[in-house]
């Protein structure tokens, strides 16, 4: 049981920080380096899961993948069943509130990196996409790094909104989180504890071998032919 | 097919560009001038324009108006609506700090800008410039790993191996020692006569415009003031960007008294004070604000007062202080107004100079610059005041 909690949450873990990999790399650009007057709105919106209760994202994220509204019944008709209470839906909330935790360390290290660097590339003749591909992402890397890692620890140890939008379906939607809480309300200690146990020793180790290495990486690793 | 109608190398700028900032001050840069191959120096104090004048012509900003062009090829122009992206100009830019891409090797940086050429030719072209920069030792080394003068020649040769049509150098060399910078220089030069561009280049200090100058455009408020050899700029230095290129230490505001035709010379009062000072006669617009340059190293001290002169300028004064710098004394002397001198330790013994001292100072009515403000390029000659 423990061990059909703990593949579900680092298969969650695994895709949501992949997801957030190929969204929060633009997304961190344009916020790095938009002029537009809107894009505090914009940071704004991204941030706001920092600050709100994950039971209010996961009450929004229900009703937006529900029946009741067009999204639910646009999915329902196309797969045949609603994405409330399943995996993929739990995807998109967890998404959703990871988000600030991927974006903004990309969007800061983009940020940081001395635009005269952006200006020689293009008039050595770079086109903005070779700018960011031989530049800003190399130079950027700890950023989309740390991101990456903050978003998959976030995704890890979230519960509010998995309980929201998931429910506690073993293999579907019970990760870990769930499992701890259940088996404490089952008033079976023992298990529990080992259960949390597992987790916290999990996200140490994680956490430790991929700071290890982030010291470790010097700009050779990253570099970009 | 007509012939083109100039060089094909010519750089011809004509930009109007207002910056206005949010702190109430205004900027306006209109500039006009056309340079061939070689080095055009830049001349003028900060915030005269100068940055945002290369800025123009490499694209990194747009001029409200105008037209900038090599040889036939317009890079941008406002009337026909042609603005080509900074990447696809063509012009090699170097700023202040070299930019060089932290996370590549010389190598990496120099071959960057290479990347439409086939391999071969790319290795080829990028080990000849290594060679000619003298940098091939370092070439495996990144930029944090190499000295402020290598450094500054890798980003020249990254910016060069690409043959760019222009080159824009914005006081790329302040930072270095001159034992090095006249070396780069050299080289610099040496690839020039090679590869016949110009080459606009950006200083505020007056060694560099004699040791490179053939031509120089002196800016003053985003205006041209002068344009020349260095030599003819400096002889009749009427505005005061190029008085401080001639090196006058001491500029003041002065009203015209009266003109004496027959003496050669004319009056000018010193601005809040009573000196009356002789000057070579010359034209002046007297509508606008007139004021006069004197190299501290013209003015003499006399003491006691000094008889049976040619200068026409002997004024009683007390001297403030006294500074030395290696070989040359820098005094500060009251006369009304505060003029630095420059004498010789020497001279200063034999007068027993020091904080207070009475002295006389003289000054030959030719070494009394007078210099208006210009915004065209000469400036206004209205006429004789008899």
């Amino acid at each position: 049981m423990i061990l059909q909690a703990l593949t579900l949450t680092l298969r969650l873990a695994v895709v949501v920080s992949c997801i957030l990999l190929v969204i929060g790399i633009p997304l961190a650009c344009w916020l790095a380096y938009s002029r537009q007057r809107w894009k505090f709105f914009v940071e704004a919106l991204v941030s706001l899961p920092v600050v709100l209760p994950p039971t209010v994202l996961g009450f929004y994220v229900l009703v937006a993948i529900g029946p009741l509204s067009p999204v639910g019944r646009w999915y329902q008709r196309l797969s045949g069943h609603s994405l409330a209470f399943t995996f993929q839906g739990l995807v998109i909330g967890s998404v959703l509130y990871s988000l600030p935790f991927a974006v903004q360390p990309m969007a800061t290290s983009f940020a940081a990196i001395d635009r005269k660097l952006l200006d020689a590339s293009a008039l050595l003749g770079a086109s903005r996409w070779r700018t960011f591909r031989r530049i800003i992402l190399p130079l950027g890397m700890p950023g989309v790094l740390s991101g990456f890692v903050l978003s998959f620890a976030h995704t890890v140890g979230e519960f509010g909104v998995v309980l929201m939008i998931g429910g506690n379906i073993p293999g579907a939607t019970r990760t870990i989180s769930i499992l701890i809480f259940d088996q404490v309300e089952a008033l079976d200690y023992a298990a529990a504890n080992r259960t949390a146990l597992l987790l916290l020793a999990f996200c140490f180790a994680l956490l430790a071998a991929l700071y290890g290495l982030r010291h470790r990486v010097s700009w050779n690793v990253w570099e970009w032919k | 097919m007509s012939a083109p109608p100039c060089p094909p190398t010519e750089l011809t700028v004509r930009v109007r560009k207002s910056l206005s900032h949010n702190a109430g001050f205004s900027f306006a840069l209109d500039a006009a001038f056309s340079v061939n191959a070689g080095f055009t120096i830049l001349f003028g104090a900060s915030g005269s324009g100068k940055t945002t004048l290369l800025d123009c012509v490499s694209g990194l900003q747009t001029p409200d108006t105008g037209r900038i062009a090599v040889g036939a090829n317009a890079l941008f122009d406002s009337a026909s609506a042609v603005n080509v992206a900074p990447n696809r100009r063509s012009v090699g830019y170097l700023m202040q700090s070299p930019a060089l891409f932290p996370h590549m090797t010389v190598r990496q940086n120099v071959q960057y800008g290479l990347a439409e050429l086939d391999t071969r030719e790319r290795e080829q072209r990028c080990e000849q410039i290594l060679r000619q920069f003298r940098i091939s030792a370092v070439a495996s080394r990144r930029p944090g790993e190499i000295s402020g003068g290598e450094r500054q020649r890798a980003a020249l040769a990254r910016a060069l191996v690409r043959r760019p049509r222009v080159l824009l150098l914005d006081e790329p060399l302040t930072a270095l020692d001159s034992a090095v910078r006249s070396q780069i220089l050299l080289d610099l030069r040496a690839w020039n006569s090679g590869r016949p561009i110009p080459i606009l280049y950006v200083t505020h200090q007056r060694e560099e415009v004699f040791a490179l100058g053939e031509n120089v455009i002196a800016l003053e408020a985003g205006h041209i003031v002068a344009q020349g050899s260095p030599h003819d700029v400096l002889q009749r230095p009427q505005s005061e960007t190029v008085a401080q290129l001639a090196g006058f230490e001491n500029i003041f505001d002065c009203e015209f008294v009266a003109a004496h035709p027959e003496q050669g010379t004319m009056s000018c009062r010193l601005a809040a004070s009573k000196l009356l000072l002789e000057a070579p006669l010359s034209r002046i617009d007297r509508a606008r604000p007139l004021r006069v340059g004197i190299r501290a190293g013209d003015i003499l001290l006399a003491s006691p007062a000094p008889h049976g002169l040619s200068a026409q300028n002997v004024f009683p004064g007390t001297v403030l202080s006294l500074e030395e710098r290696d070989v040359l004394v820098i005094a500060k002397v009251e006369c009304g107004v505060e003029l630095e001198v420059h004498l010789t330790p020497a001279a200063r013994n034999s007068l027993h100079l020091q904080a207070g001292t009475k002295v006389w100072l003289v000054i030959k009515a030719y070494s009394c610059h007078l210099l208006q403000d210009g915004r065209k390029r000469t400036v206004a000659l209205a006429q004789f005041h008899v």
